[in-house]
């Protein structure tokens, strides 16, 4: 009995589950919805109500005529634009659009915000591209770091009270000079960082040297808002915001790779940094100066960006 | 005979699409600008190099060479405006309720299928559709996520130091460049696509997208299948 009982109640099972299975092929085949996206989402069409044939063109023909006049005007100013823009003597007309940049940047410029570091045996030696203020008789040893714009540049023992002595034009420049070693004697700092060249490429380096943010502390500047950066035969110049200089991954540094800095790439003590292009990272610094007024820029002089933070 | 006149594009977004355009070929003109100066890409296959962006010829033919301070300067104002009118766009395609004739739905993709087959002469008929039909609906939200995704990539390469967390994400600088390239390739694909899919649509379909209207006869309207349903929506 009870068997009999099971093949009943299964009979009726199944039963059902046909009636289901048949109840959702209809709704399926009542429901085009399923098969038409724009039913699903309820997408609507805007129809004018039925127009005579004329009055149809008519208005077809007025839309047109406007539509078309706006966009073939458009069409030709946009080819001789483009055509104009082509032009290599036309660059350079928006580089005015770079302030707007850098303003936009420095509101949310913070010194917390860092680069990645990476292992020490990711580190490539860099691609050596370009060699201005490089060039000329150069000896290492009698280099020697001048330094203007400090607050009070008496208080330091290497005080010199005219850093532009010999250059012609120029008023008193009260400074220090400083050697290798006074650098040297700041804490030491390695990173392991990507150069980013403004061509596009970047390769990882490890460097040595000390924080500018220290530098600066050892040697105080008076408040400025900016420090241009030169080499000792003033051919290539860099100019630098105050925040920029002073971010914990600004160093200058005197070793690469584990190595003193070679002539190519600095010797002996050049600028690196995670928050701007190589052109700013200059080689071979003969004087750094602190001012308020926008230091003059190698590449800034050339249409790129005088800024280029990252 | 008597017509009705459909409005098939909101003024406001016949706006963004044509201003986006100019911006769109500005962008990506600028951008080859840059990229000349370090040219790696290229479509290889087991290490051959099929192809290599770009050849000499484009470069000159599209006055890129030496103009790499001229392509950032360029590059870097026109992102505002790319970026601007693309917000504006999403926003307005949302509050409008524009959105409804363009997102796909899980069944689009079986659908947009179906339309690929019947454009290549594989298939009779269209499956059912409104304004788009469904692979459309699925290029033009690619197209959404794309220039998403060239504004991502984009400041992740403009500020990899203070937007670090951003880069980190998609893989570093140099993966962010390389994402950032590809993106540019997928809206000149898009591109391609587009233009030639507009010449077969015809002129009446061009047309619209200038005055925002269309000529409906009932004999198209019918032709269009527009379900029972879609009609009771209409009037």
């Amino acid at each position: 009995m009870s068997e009999s009982k099971k093949g009943e109640s299964s009979e009726i099972l199944l039963e059902k589950v046909r009636e289901i299975e048949e109840q959702k092929a209809t709704a399926s085949a009542a429901r085009p919805e399923q098969e038409n996206t724009a039913i699903l989402l309820r997408e609507e069409k805007r129809f004018t109500p039925p127009l005579d044939d004329a009055e149809a063109k008519r208005r077809m023909r007025a839309m047109s005529r406007r539509g078309f006049l706006i966009g073939g005007a458009a069409a030709v100013f946009g080819y001789l634009g483009y055509g104009w823009l082509k032009q290599p003597e036309n660059n350079g007309i928006f580089t005015k659009a770079f302030r707007l940049n850098e303003d936009l940047s420095q509101d949310y410029f913070s010194a917390k915000h860092l680069a990645p570091e990476f292992p020490l045996e990711m580190a490539r030696e860099p691609r050596y591209n370009g060699d201005i203020g490089l060039n000329g008789d150069f000896e290492p040893a009698d280099w020697r770091l001048k330094v203007a714009g400090l607050s009070d540049p008496r208080s330091y023992s290497q005080y010199a009270e005219d850093l532009n002595e010999g250059i012609a034009d120029s008023g008193p420049a009260p400074g220090v000079i400083l050697t290798l070693d006074d650098i040297k004697r700041l804490p030491r700092v390695e990173m392991t960082t990507e150069l980013k060249c403004i061509e596009g490429w970047s390769v990882i380096v490890n460097w040595a040297g000390v924080r500018f943010s220290d530098f600066a502390a050892a040697f105080k500047p008076r408040p400025v808002k900016y420090v241009g950066l030169v080499t000792p035969d003033s051919k290539y110049y860099v100019g630098w915001d105050m925040p920029s200089i002073m971010h914990p991954q600004t160093l200058l540094a005197y070793e690469m790779n584990g190595a003193p800095l070679t002539i190519q790439h600095g010797a002996p003590l050049r600028l690196v940094t995670t928050v701007k292009y190589g052109i700013k990272q200059i080689k071979r610094i003969g004087r750094i100066e602190f001012t308020d007024t926008r230091p003059a820029d190698f590449w800034g002089e050339q249409g790129y960006d005088w800024y280029s933070g990252h | 005979m008597a017509k009705k006149l459909e409005k098939k594009h909101l003024l406001a977004i016949r706006w963004f699409h044509w201003i986006n355009f100019p911006i769109l070929f500005l962008m990506i003109w600028s951008g080859i600008l840059i990229y000349w100066a370090n040219p790696v890409y290229s479509i290889r296959i087991f290490g051959y190099e099929l192809f290599h962006f770009f050849p000499q010829a484009f470069y000159e033919a599209l006055g890129i060479p030496f103009r790499l301070a001229d392509g950032i300067s360029m590059h870097f104002l026109f992102m505002w405006f790319f970026t601007v009118n693309g917000l504006l766009y999403v926003f307005y395609t949302i509050i409008s309720g524009e959105w409804r004739a363009l997102l796909p739905v899980p069944g689009s993709f079986k659908r947009a299928l179906q339309v690929t087959l019947y454009d290549l002469g594989l298939r009779k008929e269209l499956p059912p559709q409104g304004k788009y039909n469904d692979a459309q609906r699925i290029a033009y939200s690619s197209v959404i996520l794309m220039a998403i995704g060239s504004v991502v990539t984009g400041f992740a390469i403009y500020k990899p130091t203070q937007l670090s967390w951003l880069t980190s994400i998609l893989g570093g600088y140099e993966w962010a460049r390389w994402e950032h390239f590809w993106l540019m390739a997928s809206f000149v694909m898009f591109f391609l696509v587009h233009i030639g899919q507009v010449i077969r649509a015809g002129w009446s379909n061009f047309r619209s997208m200038i005055t925002g209207h269309e000529l409906v006869t009932p004999d198209e309207e019918s032709a269009r299948k527009l379900s029972p349903l879609e009609e009771g929506v209409n009037a």
